[in-house]
């Protein structure tokens, strides 16, 4: 394992407003790592400063193992980036918007650029849309010309800002599968995003950013790890607080929270009881219950790293 | 990169719509000098007008004198105000940055699409304005040995002469479009509408050629990017008198120079949260 992203003390500074405060991120060779935060919390300040965009106030960044934004010219060329919503220029095609980006910079050979043009039009389901110039594309293909601009030259790394974003449910489901097997074939995705359910079904590692700290950094199932708790669904909770008197933590509706770590025990005790068991799981916090936790709390809770 | 500018920039229809626009005052001034027979008389309205009645070979001459005080400016600031202002409106600017394009090659080939778009329109007008000039209006054929014409200064000149005084007159054109096209390319790394990178130069202009009729402002006239524009004119006097040319040259030189200068100092620099 190598890092792939890893910032030290990372500082944005706009007059009095610090956008990012002293961050530090650590991504790994084969991860899919969730950036998580509220808008305006300093996700897209921070993913511009990885690729060269805004230079940091303080602070380093590592890209690939070099130093970013000196490094930029080697680095680059090997990460594919979506950036706040796509960007091409409506007069043209989409195919004709690919190549002339994949001409403006190095790393891309012009023997194989139609090639890779279409291989990348393929991949985001965009390779049959033609001549029509981009102005007159929805906005769900407009997200998919941008990924596949993206994916271009095959980058080691994918930083991806919000890449779901106008797309319908199916489309959604697509560029999950697609993000899945890139990264199956060994490309790094950093995807920054507010949908908390598109990076628990994705990722595997959680970056939380709150008024431009990290608050929270860590695996997706550590943090998402069983409470050592059980939830069990029935009609009658109050008969099982009679039964497992002392272990039940609390009641909700039908939702009824006992401590033990068994569902099979805790089963047994409530079918030996007779009571009508519908439900039955491991109580897990989800991503949701974490992130709420991590931000917005006091200051200390903030601090506190698991 | 150089070339992905130039082709970003003459496969816009908006490009050769402004070069369109450009060609259609002269070809109109053309025709109704043609029908009414009225050339204003020497020394009035544009310069050179008054010659093409009698030899349509001036006629390019006339037409860049025609579109040089407001429309060619125009044009220039609204392209080169356009060059970084633009990709950064549409949002373009930060995937050409993050593809990587580095920032001064960036900078380099929209400063060379610019002139090159300065260089093609100019060509186009004085074109356009020789091929108006010699179907509607009696002409010399280039290379002859008969008197092309008179100088401004009422001596001969030969058609030879003539050409090569219009190529001359079509270059320092375009050195003083030059200079519109730096500050417009300087404005445009300081905003991010391309509008008012484009307003900013032309109303440098404008207060250059106010100040220029204001005798309070004598002293800083010799130092205004508009006060040299119309010295091509001195190509056309026998012989072709070198000072306001020289010091025209001089001036668009170092306003350009300085100005993009401060482009690059600025962009380079610059955080891009377009």
């Amino acid at each position: 394992m190598s890092a792939v992203i890893s910032t030290r003390g990372l500082v944005k500074q706009y007059g009095r407003l610090r956008a990012v405060d002293g961050i530090d991120l650590d991504v790994q060779a084969g991860d899919v790592y969730g950036f998580l935060g509220a808008n305006g919390s300093g996700k897209t300040t921070t993913v511009r400063m990885l690729l060269g965009l805004v230079l940091p106030t303080s602070g380093e960044i590592d890209l690939l193992g070099e130093r970013m934004p000196r490094a930029g010219r080697r680095v680059l060329p090997r990460v594919g980036a979506l950036i706040e919503g796509p960007a091409h220029y409506g007069h043209l095609s989409g195919r004709e918007n690919l190549s002339l980006l994949d001409a403006a910079g190095r790393g891309g050979s012009w023997r194989t650029r139609r090639r890779r043009v279409d291989e990348a039009l393929d991949q985001v389901g965009l390779g049959g849309v033609g001549r029509r110039p981009v102005k007159a594309y929805s906005l769900g293909m407009r997200q998919r010309l941008g990924l596949a601009g993206a994916l271009l030259r095959r980058p080691e790394l994918l930083v991806l800002d919000e890449p779901t974003n106008g797309l319908d449910p199916q489309g959604i489901s697509e560029v999950r599968e697609l993000l899945l097997e890139l990264h199956r074939t060994g490309t790094t995705v950093f995807l920054s995003s507010h949908l908390l359910a598109e990076v628990e079904q994705l990722c595997s590692r959680v970056g939380v950013l709150d008024r431009g700290r990290l608050v929270l950094q860590d695996e997706l199932a550590t943090l998402t790890a069983p409470t050592g708790s059980t939830v069990v669904y029935t009609p009658t909770p109050d008969r099982v607080r009679g039964t497992l008197d002392g272990r039940v933590a609390s009641i909700d509706g039908e939702r009824v929270i006992v401590r033990g770590s068994d569902p099979a025990e805790v089963n047994a005790l409530l079918v030996g009881a007779g009571i009508p068991v519908t439900g039955l799981a491991l109580d897990r916090p989800t991503l949701e219950e974490v992130v709420l936790a991590a931000a917005g709390t006091s200051p200390d809770r903030v601090e506190a790293r698991p | 990169m150089i070339v992905v500018e130039l082709r970003k920039m003459f496969r816009r229809p908006r490009t050769w719509a402004t070069i369109a626009v450009l060609n259609a005052l002269p070809i109109l001034v053309a025709v109704l000098l043609l029908l009414t027979d009225l050339a204003p008389r020497p020394g009035e309205g544009p310069p050179f007008l008054s010659a093409v009645l009698s030899n349509g070979a001036l006629y390019p001459l006339a037409a860049l004198a025609i579109v040089l005080p407001l429309f060619l400016p125009i044009a220039v600031a609204v392209v080169a105000g356009d060059s970084i202002a633009g990709e950064a409106q549409a949002g373009t600017l930060r995937y050409l940055l993050a593809r990587p394009v580095g920032r001064t090659r960036l900078l380099v080939a929209k400063l060379v699409a610019v002139l090159a778009f300065v260089l093609v329109t100019v060509l186009i007008v004085a074109l356009v304005g020789y091929v108006v000039g010699t179907t509607l209006f009696h002409a010399q054929p280039l290379g002859s040995t008969a008197v092309g014409g008179t100088s401004v200064s009422g001596t001969a000149l030969t058609p030879q002469d003539i050409a090569d005084r219009t190529m001359m007159a079509i270059g320092y054109v375009a050195v003083s479009m030059l200079g519109v096209a730096a500050f417009a390319l300087f404005f445009s790394t300081l905003t991010d509408s391309p509008l008012g990178a484009t307003m900013g130069a032309l109303a440098v202009l404008v207060a250059s050629s106010l100040l220029f009729t204001l005798d309070a402002a004598s002293p800083i006239a010799p130092y205004l990017p508009t006060r040299y524009w119309l010295a091509f004119v001195d190509l056309f006097r026998d012989p072709i008198q070198w000072r306001d040319l020289t010091r025209g040259l001089a001036l668009q030189g170092v306003y350009v120079g300085v100005l993009l200068a401060a482009a690059w100092a600025n962009f380079t620099t610059k955080d891009v949260t377009s």
